[in-house]
Order: C-alpha cells, then structure tokens, then sequence
C-alpha cells in the first residue's frame, strides 16, 4: 500500500514545551483519517504541522520527518507557502473573507496571488469548486453577494470550495462542523465521503460517532495528564477501533468512561 | 404567596409636572435674589435641573420606594453629566457660526492680509498655508504610522515591540510646542539658525500625528480576527500578501477614522507652527522657503495684535475659527463616507 503522509518519530513543540510525542503514523492516499481524542492531546496540533500552519504560532517547532509523496515536508530549502497550496485546511470556525463576495471567496487563492486567469477559467473553478462542496445550487444565482450572508453550514461549505479551488492534494479538516447544526453536520459529513474520491483527508474530530461514520481509519491520542505531551495511543481501521481496540486506554475512552 | 409585587409608580403626567414645578421654584427664587436685567436664562435652567431633580427623587421616595428613587437619582446624574458635556459644544458653535458669519464672504476666501490695516482682507493665506502643511504633515506621518502598526501587529514579538509601544505611547504625550523646538533646532541645523518654513511646520504636525496614527491603526489591525489571516496562510498565500489583500481591506474603514481624527487633531495645532512655519500677511505657495501662515495662528495673530480699526481684527478671527471648525468636520464626513464605501464593499 503506497503511502502519501508519512510520519516519522514527529515531535511537536511550543517553545520548550513538548506538545505531541513521538508520532509515527502513514495516511494512505483518497481515504479519510480521523483523529480523537480527548482536549489537549495534541491532535489539532499534530494535524497543523501537516501544512506548517502550526508554526504561525511564535516558538512553535517540529523535530522529526513528515513527508508527502515521499517529500520532506521541513527539508531545510522547502517554503511554507508551497506546502499551504499543495495541503488544504478547512477550519473549526467558518472564515470566509468578510470583504469578498462568494465567487472571490471561492477564487480567493488565485486572487490573493495575484494568478490571474480568464473570466472562462475563473468561472469554471468556481462552478466546479462550488458543485464538488455541494453548494452550486445554493448560491449559482448570488455569487456576487458577500459570503458572510451565508448561514454557518453554507460558510463552511464555501470555505470547503475555496480549499478545494486551488486543486491541493491533501485536504486538512480541523473539527470542522463543531460550530455547526446537525443538519449542517450532516451535510459536511456526505460532502466529506465524496471528496474522498479525489483527496486525502484527514479530519479533526470531538465526536466519536462522526469519526465512525465518515473515516476509514482513526487515529486515538491521548495525554497522561496536565503539562505532559499528547500521545498516539492506536491507529487502526475505524472498525477495529471501535469494535476491538488492542489498547484498554482507546476501549474506555470509545465507550465513554472519559473524555 | 406572589413574590410579584404590583408597586405603584410615578407617571410621565407626575414627573413632567415636577420637572416644570422645579424650573418654576429656580425661576422664582432667582427673581427674587437677582435683579431682572442680570437674570441669566443659563444659571435658571441649571437651577431649575437641579430642583427639578430633588423634587422627583424626593416624590419618588415617598411614593415608590427606595430602590426607584435611587435609580431616579442615578437617571439625573447621567443626564446632567450629558447635558453638562453637550451644553459648552453647542454654546461654542453658535457662538463661533454667529461672531464668524459677518466675515465669512467672498474677500475672507480670495484675499491675504498683504498691505492690509483696518477692514477688509482675509485668509486665504493662511487656508492655504493651513491645507498644504497639513497635508504633507497627513504626507509624512500616515506612511509611517501605518507601516509602523503594521510592523508592531504582524511582524514583531518580544521586548523590542514593547519598546517601540512604550515610545509611542511617550511620543503621545508629547506637549505640541516641544514638536515645535524639535522641528526648528532641527531645521536650524541644515538652514541655520532663524529658518522659517511651511515644511518644517509639516515636520512638528508629524511628530505629533504619527502616535496617534500608529495607536489607532494598530487596534484597528488587532481587530481583524486570526482565523481571516490563517484562512488566507493556508491558501498558501505568502504573508506580506495575507496583509495587504485581507488584512489591510478588512481594517481599511477604522484605519481612515483614525487617520482623520489624527488630522483633526493636528489641523488646529497654533503653537509649533507659531515657532517654525512663523507668520506673515502675504500669500506664499511654497511651503519649502520663506514663513507660512496657517489657521490657527491668524486667527490667534488677528486677536493678539489688532490694528487700528480693533473690530475688523476681532472679525476676521471668529471667521478663521469657523473656517477651521467647518475644514474638520468635512474631513470627519469625508472619513464616514470613506469607511462606509470600506464597509459595503462586496467585491471588486
């Protein structure tokens, strides 16, 4: 099995605190990676090195190797900028762009560098992105109109489209519909099963059920307590975590003795 | 047992009639300490607020009960404090609109005060004197505040930040007539001593604008949520980009309101233009050689040495004032009308 994330020995610090512990994880491509676990062990850290967002933060670092298609994400001549535009990031909270209508929202990562395109090609990345979020029929007839008119699910989905316009090869979801309905949730949810066709996702997740649902394989971190460093516990198929985990720890905390 | 109580209560009826009751007590005990021709409507009005304003709480007291009459109390004070605070404006505008009128016409807007003693003459002298070292002061400081809060917000960390913050928030506080002998000891170094020039004017308005440019701009930037700028980083967007694309236009409407109260606030500055910008009667375009007059110096030179004919100076001074109050409120509108354009902007 042929491997696009590839994870090695990953140690995840702010300044002198270790954050993650030794992580060694492969996400295999056009399938969905869910990570649980519970608050603070370290999951949506870990996942913001995967497209080094996570060292926007001062004194944040990263020891170890993560490579994508076999490439070396914190190679010494490497720019963080290109790995952004090649791993893909949908975020807790959605964040279109307040002074942008849908359709620049949609094309905010050609616009904002400037790659200019015709109005022919602009207009098929946008009907494309939009349709592949689910929101094309939403919106085809107010594109124009600022995208913070939108309700929350529908943001979401626009932020899904406009990580998705810029064609990326891996998707990063951090806890993306924890701020949404369950209808909204729901949506998300399909959309998700669908974009793995043609990405490779790795979400964030509070919710153990959702996990279930929608990955194909999770990944359970856990944190010995206040001040020590989040842990990879398991990391198996969806099914095996959550009908026979090999770990005590993964077993109570799917089945809710805490967390 | 109904812990509802069904209290009673003063009406409007009841309370308006005490307030006229308490106007009618202060009118009536004015009249009667005070002569009729030094009865002063002002010093009635704030007498009759006041009684006014222990008749109802006492009312209130007797008939609703303590904690009613003390949010009657409080209820006055805040209107009082209001009143207090809007009272002197809008006394200080009309005064100025009706002592400036006589002499705001066509002479005061074309001509200076060159060969003029007595009647006559005006200010375009100084308007002009008053819009170019302005401007290049709004020249000067707007680039560097803004970078500078750009730099403080998005680039810098640690003790050297905090040092530029305190340095500003110092610079802030400095007295305008301090920016004015900095300007001139330094123009005094390149031109020698005694130099007079519009520019160096623009160079102490800067001294001044450029903290408060940089304050206000920097909460503005502080304003525009992290996730926009993460939003725009994870496109793979470069920073400088994620600044000027996202976070420059998300900002843009406070950052033109603070840019204009920091020109209101300088526009009206008399002192350092009164050391290094000087004063003279003539017209001079050139702010690079040569004393310039400006606005609030004329008005405060029309009043300081009157000529012969004393009302003409006097004149010619209100007009200045309402010229410079009606120069700043269009720029506040001007700054409204800006922001808003910023606010509606659905895309470009």
């Amino acid at each position: 099995m042929n491997h696009i994330i590839e994870l090695d020995n990953v140690n995840v610090y702010y300044g002198g605190f270790l954050a993650v512990e030794d992580v060694s994880l492969d996400i295999a491509p056009q399938t969905v990676t869910a990570f649980i676990g519970p608050s603070g062990c370290g999951k949506s850290t870990l996942l913001r090195t995967l497209n080094r967002m996570h060292e926007l933060i001062p004194g944040a670092r990263v020891s170890g190797e993560i490579r994508i298609d076999g490439e070396n994400l914190y190679g010494p001549d490497v720019d963080p900028v290109s790995v952004r535009r090649e791993v893909g990031m949908v975020f807790q909270r959605p964040n279109p762009f307040p002074t942008m209508s849908i359709r620049d929202n949609v094309l905010a990562g050609y616009k904002l560098n400037h790659s200019s395109q015709s109005k022919a090609e602009a207009d098929e990345i946008v009907e494309k992105s939009l349709k592949s979020a689910n929101l094309w029929k939403e919106v085809k007839d107010r594109l124009d109109k600022p995208g913070g008119g939108l309700s929350g699910g529908q943001q979401q989905r626009l932020c899904i489209a406009r990580a998705i316009a810029i064609k990326p090869r891996v998707l990063l979801m951090d806890e993306p519909t924890s701020a949404l309905d369950p209808i909204s949730t729901q949506a998300i949810e399909d959309l998700v099963s669908q974009l793995k066709k043609d990405y490779t996702i790795v979400i964030v997740t509070h919710n153990m059920q959702q996990a279930a649902r929608i990955s194909d394989r999770t990944a359970f971190f856990n944190i010995a307590g206040a001040g020590e460093p989040g842990r990879l516990i398991e990391f198996d198929t969806t099914s095996t975590i959550f009908s026979n985990p090999k770990e005590r720890n993964t077993e109570d905390y799917i089945s809710g003795r805490f967390g | 047992m109904s812990a509802i109580v069904h209290a009673r209560g003063l009406n409007r009826g009841w309370v308006s009639s005490l307030a006229v009751g308490g106007l009618l007590v202060a009118y009536v005990v004015s009249s009667l300490t005070t002569s009729s021709e030094t009865l002063n409507i002002g010093v009635v009005a704030a007498e009759g607020f006041f009684f006014a304003w222990v008749l109802i709480v006492l009312a209130s007291l007797a008939v609703e009960g303590r904690r009613k009459a003390v949010s009657r109390a409080m209820a006055g004070l805040v209107y009082g404090a209001f009143a207090l605070a809007v009272v002197p404006l809008l006394s200080l505008i009309s005064t100025v609109v009706t002592l400036g009128l006589p002499r705001f016409d066509g002479d005061f807007f074309g001509s200076s005060m060159r060969n003029v003693v007595g009647a006559g003459g005006g200010a375009l002298h100084a308007i002009v004197g008053t819009l170019e070292i302005t401007s290049m002061a709004a020249l000067i400081s707007i680039p560097v505040g803004l970078l500078t809060s750009i730099y403080l917000v998005e680039y810098a960390k640690g003790k050297f930040a905090r040092a530029v913050t305190t340095m500003v928030d110092v610079m802030t506080g400095i007295p305008s007539i301090v920016a004015g002998l900095f300007a001139f000891a330094l123009f005094s170094l390149f031109f020698g001593p005694g130099i007079r020039m519009g520019f160096a004017g623009a160079v102490a308005l800067s001294v001044l604008m450029i903290p408060v440019v940089v304050r206000s701009s920097e909460e503005m930037l502080r304003l525009v949520p992290n996730e926009l700028r993460e939003a725009s980083l994870a496109l793979g967007v470069p920073k400088w980009r994620t600044i000027l694309r996202v976070v420059l236009p998300t900002a843009m409407g406070g950052i033109v309101t603070g840019v204009m109260i920091s020109v209101a606030r300088v526009i009206g500055e008399t002192a350092p233009l009164l050391i290094v910008a000087g004063f003279t009667q003539s017209m001079n375009y050139n702010p690079f050689n040569e004393r310039m007059m400006t606005l609030p110096v004329f008005v405060y030179y029309s009043y300081s040495s009157q000529g012969a004919d004393a009302q003409a100076y006097i004149d010619r001074a209100w007009a200045g004032a309402l010229t410079l109050i009606i120069i700043v409120m269009i720029l506040n509108l001007g700054a409204r009308l800006v922001s808003r354009v910023f606010r509606t902007s659905g895309s470009r």
